[in-house]
């Protein structure tokens, strides 16, 4: 890939070109194509190179009642849903006063919303264990969700404000001058505009919940087995079938996200973010 | 909000308020506790003797910590100022278009899931071995498991680079495209165009995307905690292990701050680059 093009080179250029990006898929979906054969392995030793049998009797054993991963599944959701209705409940009242009202420290308080972003979450998940464990929140579904809020808020705030920057003013402004209240005004004009943004936000909060570990292996034992858990613990089992199934369970919202988030985060949403 | 008499201040406040009361309460104080405990003693006095007894046991995981956590984050960089560049730069269209299309994948992968796909992935009888093997390039006894701090490494860079990426081919979109053809048209190459005009305009969106990887591998668990459990280790591993182990809340908590220090450095980039856009 050099960058002056003469006749000769050309042709070289193309060869290098392919290697580079045949060498870039094999390292994207290599580790994933593994994770694959895992799955629908029904018996795979050393050294063989693929599974000596396929098939889903571990498909059958992960979803069997024992196997607990329908259980894991209905948690995960149950505590995603959850912090998203309480995470964007505070972050679009947050992020409508950001972007709209006069707020002084404007700034400063962005700069806290920022502070689970900037500083590891580790010392935050470890202590508050310890105070929920005094609270009794420790192993419940409500322990857990709070957590989330806190750590998925960032997002929130920041995608809600940007959504509510990008509406444009004067159209407020004109259904209040028709005679609009300003209930009315904020739930046909305003919300319908800012929607996308909010569910762009949401779907963050949504996945950033569903895949959380570290602040569930913490708050949530003994009680709450999130997916995550569960795949951690088969995996730490040395039961890598069950992992693997348990993870491609795991990846298949958040691949779809990455496909569709563009539909959602506008570019003029996107353009707002952290302004 | 049931006054409408009361100044439009007290109003957006009261709209920030519950926001912050959840970050203040489920974030901020536990910060604070974290510090504090890490220096009370049994007497509730001060003293450094969980630091003492955190820094006699894990010293080398410390240094283990910031080994990794850098490496990663100079490989993040460098596959990140490749790709975008390439993404920005490229002149065969069908090339750029696979790219843009490629490099993403990992981007919302979580974590775990990152580790339990290196954790077979890089095995020694995990596939790297095995095409390696049948493109000749190692011996079958060559063969070896790469679930050490090299596992950790791939696997940080393999899920931390494309979020970099995507940061970073967006700053460079939005430069002045005259600039770049100016310079190719003065006969300047494209790696000159890279490193002297489009990256110093890029570099502030570089160096907040690599500090938000920085300070994010430095507090992830799952990775190390799957890839490489023994010693030596992360910090992570072993504050999970002080407290699940011992219920030592005062040394994991000295290695919580240490771990906190070594992101304040990230952090205090990020802030204050963070400050300066907000105040544009």
């Amino acid at each position: 890939m050099t960058g002056v093009a003469r006749p000769g080179v050309k042709w070289g250029d193309t060869v290098a070109r392919v290697v580079v990006i045949v060498l870039l898929a094999f390292a994207i979906f290599g580790p994933l194509a593994n994770l694959a054969l895992w799955g629908f392995a029904e018996r795979w030793y050393f050294p063989n190179k693929l599974p000596q049998e396929f098939g889903f009797t571990f498909w059958a054993r992960v979803f069997s009642p024992r196997g607990g991963a329908l259980g894991s599944l209905w948690t995960s959701v149950a505590i995603a849903c959850l912090t998203v209705v309480m995470t964007l409940g505070v972050a679009i009242p947050a992020g409508y006063a950001l972007a709209r009202l006069k707020l002084p420290a404007r700034t400063f308080i962005l700069l806290i919303f920022l502070l689970p972003q900037a500083v590891p979450n580790l010392p935050v998940y470890v202590n508050i264990a310890r105070v929920f464990y005094e609270l009794n929140l420790n192993g419940t579904i409500l322990g857990v969700v709070l957590v989330h809020a806190a750590h998925g808020l960032v997002l929130a705030v920041w995608i809600a404000s940007a959504a509510f920057a990008a509406i444009d003013v004067s159209l407020e402004e004109a259904a209040r001058n028709m005679g609009a209240s300003a209930w009315r005004c904020w739930t046909t004009v305003t919300l319908p505009i800012a929607l996308p943004g909010l569910i762009a936000s949401a779907i963050f909060v949504f996945l950033e919940s569903l895949d959380e570990f570290t602040g569930t292996y913490f708050v949530g034992v003994p009680d709450v087995t999130t997916l995550p858990l569960l795949m951690f613990n088969a995996s730490m089992g040395g039961n890598y079938q069950i992992a693997s199934i348990t993870a491609m369970l795991l990846l298949l919202p958040s691949i779809a996200f990455m496909l569709l988030v563009e539909r959602f985060l506008k570019a003029d949403v996107l353009a707002m973010i952290g302004r | 909000m049931s006054d409408t008499r009361a100044p439009a201040r007290w109003r957006a406040y009261a709209l920030v308020a519950p926001a912050l009361a959840v970050i203040a309460l489920f974030f901020v104080f536990p910060l604070i506790l974290s510090a504090v405990l890490a220096f009370r003693n049994a007497a509730g006095g001060l003293t450094w003797e969980h630091f003492a007894k955190a820094w006699d046991l894990y010293q080398k995981d410390l240094v283990f910590t910031i080994g990794i956590v850098l490496l990663s984050t100079v490989l993040i960089g460098v596959v990140a100022v490749a790709i975008a560049g390439y993404l920005t730069l490229g002149e065969n269209k069908r090339a750029v278009a696979i790219l843009r299309w490629l490099y993403r994948w990992p981007l919302f992968i979580p974590f775990i899931v990152t580790a339990q796909v290196m954790r077979t992935f890089l095995a020694k009888n995990g596939m790297l071995n095995h095409v390696l093997i049948g493109a000749g390039m190692i011996e079958p006894l060559q063969a070896q498991s790469m679930l050490d701090w090299r596992g950790i490494v791939v696997a940080f860079v393999w899920k931390q680079a494309p979020f970099v990426t995507l940061l970073l081919a967006g700053a460079m979109a939005a430069i002045d495209r005259q600039h770049i053809e100016a310079a190719r048209n003065l006969g300047a190459s494209r790696l000159r165009v890279l490193f002297e005009i489009i990256l110093p305009q890029a570099r502030r969106t570089l160096l907040v995307g690599l500090v938000l990887s920085f300070v994010t591998m430095l507090s992830v668990l799952s990775v190390p905690m799957m890839i490489n459990p023994n010693s030596p280790t992360m910090l992570t591993v072993d504050i999970a292990y002080r407290i699940n182990s011992h219920g030592d809340y005062a040394v994991a908590n000295a290695l919580c701050l240490m771990s906190l220090v070594l992101a304040s450095f990230g952090a205090w980039f990020y802030l204050r680059e963070a400050a300066r856009k907000a105040a544009a």
